[in-house]
């Protein structure tokens, strides 16, 4: 296994041909992947550790003295090792919570830890870039338990509006943001936010779903107190999400759901949970999927994070350059112009065509793009669309890809008039 | 690329491009009936006056897909000025043609055919079932249009 200190090489060219799903043909011609925002497509390694664990070692983890049991848990408990280290967790493997997605680390989030700390009067602070996954459990509870949810301002830049933070944080215990939009690609400055939140005494949850897998990650860097995100957007497999928060306040955090494996004792009269990650991780947890985890992890510390974010750059770059000249005002881009702090992810807003209607098209060319609202339906109300239609890039993705985009961009427009 | 021009026909982009009974009716006398698509957005309202068991007039507002927009606009124009009970057998045809596997259209077998025909202009939307993601779009003014007058005939 790779440690991650190893030399370093990326080819887009070598991961397309390490990356099976990929070699699909669609309506005719071979499939043309920009939804990697939504779903990254794992690359072999990924696929053959899981299949291996299935083949070679597979058994229910935790507690199995035989051979298998005990080489199935390893694995298991090596996932969190390698996620440990991926985003730098400055205690380890012991703060890192396994989930079923992002989503669910948040639902854990706010009714483990938002429930126990936060109260009528209490504000948290979102902003109105957030994924639906980052709005609503917050929503939940504040029907639950009485406390206000209030929203950061985005900018006719695509950017948060920061100018009026001051006034915001006022009674803020918890400040939620997303490190990159999946709509507008922003990414948000989540060091300057860290220092405002703990200024105020709040604390500072992520939404690192776009980022893991296409940036470097690191929690002490970046000052955060809570990181949530999904495997499968960082080649994984779906299934597998991660919650990370430092030791002690993992130490505080109440149980989220019952049942097996999160239990210290139980008896007819009630039970005691773990102590540590397994505190929160109820019944059989994905044990392939985390061998699937730590291959992915291996996989993109070969390739180098700082590598991969220079060539979602590149990309995006030049597809923003090529669709405006291309097609001028006609195609809309939803998001900011400068390449720099934002990722690959572009939103459309094809001038007279919805975003479904394009997305249909471009399917017949083998295009995979998606159409609709991202899940970030504040983020859409804010600029007045129902729908875009997004392409997004993946470690994978090619210049021919963007060829094949522009060429069934065309198409769509035509086809509209 | 056969297969989308069965979705795209000439008429559905013309009632995309040209909505039929585009805009509002005064409420009351008409009933103002809301759809959403909650999964892509698409929405649509319709503002029905029924007069002595007849849809004398209907006006369409909304936003969306070509195909739930050009739904709209052809429902609209389809039972304008008819029956109640016309209009309500028109919706079962319409949602009966929109649950037609692709095979039992080209198939000899000519019940739904003859349903197909006696659509007209609407007949244009059977290219939409060979899209499945996309059927929801063509009913929603449908499902609309019959909730309408599910509520008109719970109004006493």
């Amino acid at each position: 296994m790779a440690t991650g200190q190893s030399v370093t090489s990326f080819d887009p060219r070598l991961v397309r041909a390490d990356t099976p799903a990929l070699a699909r043909i669609i309506n005719g011609r071979p499939i043309t992947y920009l939804d990697s925002a939504a779903s990254s497509l794992p690359p072999r390694p990924v696929i053959d550790a899981m299949s291996r664990h299935y083949e070679r070692q597979h058994a229910n983890v935790h507690r199995g003295v035989y051979q298998t049991a005990n080489e199935s848990t390893q694995s298991y408990e090596g996932a969190r090792e390698a996620i440990a280290r991926f985003i730098h967790a400055p205690d380890g493997a012991e703060e890192i919570v396994f989930t079923k997605n992002a989503t669910e680390s948040f639902n854990l989030l706010a009714k483990s830890w938002g429930a126990k700390n936060l109260g009528v009067g209490d504000v948290v602070l979102l902003s109105v870039m957030e994924h639906h996954a980052n709005i609503v459990p917050w929503f939940q509870l504040r029907d639950a338990v009485g406390i206000e949810v209030r929203f950061i301002p985005v900018g006719d830049d695509y950017r948060l509006d920061l100018s009026n933070i001051e006034e915001l944080m006022k009674g803020v215990r918890l400040v939620s943001v997303t490190a990159m939009s999946n709509v507008l690609g922003t990414v948000t400055p989540l060091q300057e936010l860290a220092r405002i939140a703990h200024e105020h005494g709040a604390l500072i949850a992520v939404d690192a779903a776009q980022l893991v897998g296409h940036a470097p990650s690191n929690v002490v860097d970046l000052d955060v107190d809570f990181f949530m995100f999904s495997a499968h957007k960082m080649l994984g497999p779906t299934g597998l999400g991660v919650l990370w928060t430092r030791r002690d306040i993992l130490a505080e955090m109440p149980p989220f759901l019952g049942g097996g494996g999160m239990i210290a004792d139980v008896s007819t009269s009630g039970y005691v949970p773990a102590k540590g990650p397994t505190r929160f991780e109820a019944g059989t947890p994905p044990i392939a999927e985390a061998a699937g985890l730590s291959a992915a992890v291996t996989f993109l510390e070969g390739l180098g994070m700082q590598n991969i974010a220079q060539h979602d750059r590149d990309l995006t770059r030049d597809a923003l350059a090529r669709i405006d000249d291309e097609f001028g005002g006609r195609v809309r881009i939803i998001g900011p112009r400068d390449t720099e702090q934002r990722g690959g992810v572009i939103s459309m807003d094809v001038e007279g065509v919805h975003a479904h209607d394009v997305a249909q098209v471009l399917d017949q060319f083998g295009v995979c793009v998606r159409p609709g609202h991202h899940c970030a339906k504040p983020l859409m109300k804010r600029f007045n669309l129902t729908a875009t239609a997004r392409a997004s890039f993946g470690p994978y993705s090619l210049v021919s890809d963007t060829d094949v985009l522009i060429e069934a961009l065309n198409d769509a427009v035509k086809l509209f008039g | 690329m056969s297969n989308l021009e069965d979705l795209y026909r000439e008429v559905i982009l013309d009632h995309y491009r040209s909505p039929r009974n585009r805009g509002e009716l005064e409420t009351p006398p008409a009933h103002r009936v809301e759809g959403f698509n909650p999964l892509c957005g698409d929405e649509v309202t319709a503002y029905l006056l029924v007069d002595d068991g007849v849809l004398t007039d209907i006006k369409m507002t909304g936003h969306g897909c070509s195909i739930s927009q050009s739904s709209s606009s052809l429902m609209s124009a389809a039972v304008k000025g008819k029956p109640i009970e016309q209009v309500r057998a028109l919706i079962t045809t319409f949602k009966k043609l929109m649950t037609v596997h692709e095979s039992s259209i080209e198939s000899t077998d000519s019940a739904p055919l003859q349903d197909v025909r006696s659509l007209g202009e609407l007949a244009a939307l059977q290219g939409v079932v060979k899209f499945p993601v996309r059927i929801k779009c063509a009913t929603l003014a449908w499902n609309t249009l019959n909730q309408g007058l599910d509520e008109l005939d719970a109004t006493p």
